[in-house]
């Protein structure tokens, strides 16, 4: 069912955690909730569900407005991060749960809710485990009971509260692929909160970056790598270099020296400059470059990491290039150059200039 | 030879030697033994000194039967009120925010610092005759004191806090995650604190229970003050034991002493025998 959340505003004790958040989610999506912790996302998504009630503003489910009922009437599945499974009943009690506790007038005959629940344990994966009790699972099956349990009562959203949190990296990464089938498979229109950038990016159509209480940005994992709109996007999501530079004449100067990037219709003053470290390409000679002496180099899989250190005043850079063309040894003085990059007015968390891609200009160089 | 080994030396930090290991030992055994066991089987001998006939006659005295009933009457209506009462001031605790929660937990504990003496005199100086409430509950001819209702009204004082404080820290530890679960699937709050919280808490629920159930029945301070000493009337066991014992009727004393005793065993044998019998449910209870 699609969700729309329309100017909602959530205050705890006069403390907004969140400011004003609008975001349309289409029916069958399957969106993240990425920021660090503080950010607001999970004080969105228990909004949504009802286990909070906002301070203004509405949400929207399909032409309902949902905002103005109960938790129960939502008819939302939601998954916490610690399972928050019924450790007293069974795995099938526990995913019956929802079906039993129905009036009787809305409540399926109890064979009908035992077959459901066995259906979804075989969609989940854990067929032959529905007489277990949660102590005698595993994290990830205690999951996948939980999702399980969301799922049977046909929920309008599905929401889960960092779902893979309490669980090690290898199940982790399994369940992310898998939690994707299961999405296919069902469509149900699902929000999912993360810190991990990677689980969002891997996962979701789109992803939603929130910081401080407000969306940053929305959109494809692509777009959000690729064209962050905000210095924080930038500096969150992937690794990347923010260098202080001045702007003059259309020209970005590092200090005193033009570094050969122009951005034509920005106003002068200063401004910082973000690039990631796998977008840089050597250059011989320096009339117009970043140059810096190589202070540390270290062999990650297929690349090789070089810090550079480009004067006292600025913060160490970081640069990835192929191994074979990196064997630098320490303090070799190098000069490169972003091939993308972004500047951002100082002061101002708008964007202030496009980002630009910089034909290199001796593109024959190392081939 | 390695087991040997770490028998006899200190092989980790937390490890002592046997000789430290066999004073604390003696130390801690011979400390129960001198400061309860041995309390507790001189009742029981006192109270059979002159032979099983003796003893059951001592209970068969309607005093003495009179008293026994009182005190059951009084726990009977002061446990489950204080068990709802201790559920009711848990979950309030436990699971919501508001005004004045850090004072109501401080005013839980307010029984178990005041002396039961002063517990049973507040509720002298509140219903007594030259009190305020005293000539209105006259005019409609309420007796409280020296009567049932003040028994239980001193009883529930001071086994107060037993339940409440048995489940506050258990539900606190526990959060809300569950209740939330069960709301979110469609439950009603009823069904949730039915089928969710109530069986995430029952053990707890339970020793809390039969905690204020022994304390609620033992109780000699407060019920003292409020009770008037009539006999047959506004005696529980503890006064009645008193009584006897002051009238130098030590069989009959120590008879009621050994029926207290052994409620009070019963219901810690019935403690330990549930938690044998669900020890791995209890467990899973804790840790999830």
């Amino acid at each position: 069912m699609e969700v729309r959340v329309q100017n909602i505003r959530k205050e705890f004790a006069r403390f907004p955690a969140l400011d004003n958040v609008s975001l349309d989610i289409p029916s069958g999506e399957l969106i993240a909730l990425l920021g660090p912790s503080g950010s607001g996302k999970t004080t969105l998504l228990r909004l949504v569900a009802g286990l909070e009630s906002p301070t203004g503003g509405t949400i929207f489910f399909g032409d309902d407005d949902a905002s103005k009922k109960t938790v129960q009437e939502r008819n939302i599945g939601f998954v916490f991060q610690h399972y928050a499974l019924f450790r007293h009943m069974t795995v099938l009690d526990n995913v019956a749960f929802g079906l039993k506790v129905r009036t009787a007038k809305r409540r399926p005959p109890a064979a009908e809710i035992r077959r459901r629940a066995l259906d979804l344990l075989d969609l989940v994966q854990l067929s032959g485990l529905e007489k277990r009790y949660p102590a005698q699972l595993s994290g990830g099956q205690r999951q996948r009971v939980a999702l399980a349990r969301a799922m049977a009562v046909e929920p309008n959203v599905l929401l889960l509260d960092e779902p893979f949190g309490a669980l090690d990296a290898q199940v982790r990464k399994e369940l992310r692929r898998w939690l994707r089938e299961i999405h296919d498979r069902t469509g149900h229109t699902t929000i999912f909160v993360t810190h991990d950038q990677e689980e969002a990016l891997e996962l979701a159509d789109r992803v939603v970056v929130m910081s401080k209480g407000t969306i940053e940005q929305v959109g494809s994992p692509d777009e959000i790598y690729d064209h962050p709109v905000s210095p924080f996007v930038y500096g969150f999501i992937g690794q990347s270099n923010c260098l202080d530079v001045t702007l003059a004449n259309g020209e970005i100067w590092l200090e005193d020296r033009p570094i050969g990037l122009r951005a034509a219709n920005e106003p002068d003053g200063p401004a910082t400059l973000y690039f990631r470290p796998h977008d840089v390409e050597l250059i011989d000679g320096c009339g117009g470059c970043l140059a810096g002496l190589v202070t540390a180099s270290r062999r990650v899989a297929g690349t090789r990491h070089l810090e550079l250190e480009l004067g006292r005043t600025h913060p160490r850079v970081e640069i990835e290039l192929p191994p074979e063309r990196a064997a630098f040894a320490d303090h070799t003085r190098i000069a490169f150059r972003p091939t993308r990059w972004k500047l951002f007015q100082k002061g101002e968390r708008r964007i202030t200039a496009r980002e630009e891609v910089v034909v290199p200009e001796l593109e024959a160089t190392g081939t | 030879m390695a087991h040997d080994a770490s028998s006899t030396l200190v092989t980790t930090a937390t490890s002592e030697t046997r000789l430290s290991r066999g004073i604390l030992t003696a130390v801690a055994l011979g400390f129960v033994l001198l400061f309860l066991l041995l309390p507790l089987a001189t009742v029981f001998i006192e109270a059979f000194r002159k032979g099983p006939a003796e003893f059951f006659a001592a209970l068969r005295d309607p005093e003495t039967f009179s008293a026994i009933r009182l005190t059951l009457l009084v726990a009977g209506i002061a446990v489950p009120l204080n068990l709802v009462f201790g559920v009711a001031a848990a979950w309030a605790i436990a699971k919501f925010e508001f005004k004045g929660k850090a004072f109501l937990t401080t005013l839980i504990d307010l029984p178990f610092s005041v002396s039961p003496v002063i517990s049973g005199l507040v509720f002298v100086l509140l219903f007594s005759s030259q009190s305020m409430l005293g000539p209105l509950l006259q005019s409609y001819d309420i007796q409280i004191l020296f009567a049932v209702p003040g028994l239980v009204l001193a009883t529930v004082f001071v086994t107060f806090p037993f339940v409440a404080r048995e489940l506050i820290p258990l539900m606190q530890e526990q959060g809300t995650a569950d209740e939330e679960a069960a709301l979110s699937l469609g439950a009603t709050g009823w069904q949730t604190f039915w089928h969710v919280t109530l069986p995430n808490i029952k053990w707890g629920l339970l020793y809390g229970v039969l905690l204020c159930n022994a304390r609620a029945m033992g109780e000699f301070g407060a019920v003292s003050v409020v009770s008037g000493h009539i006999r047959g009337q506004t005696n529980t066991m503890p006064l009645q034991v008193e009584i006897l014992y002051n009238e130098y009727n030590f069989v009959a004393a120590f008879a009621v002493a050994a029926l207290l005793a052994l409620l009070a065993l019963v219901t810690l044998v019935l403690k330990t025998a549930l938690e044998l019998r669900y020890s791995d449910e209890i467990a899973a209870s804790r840790r999830h």
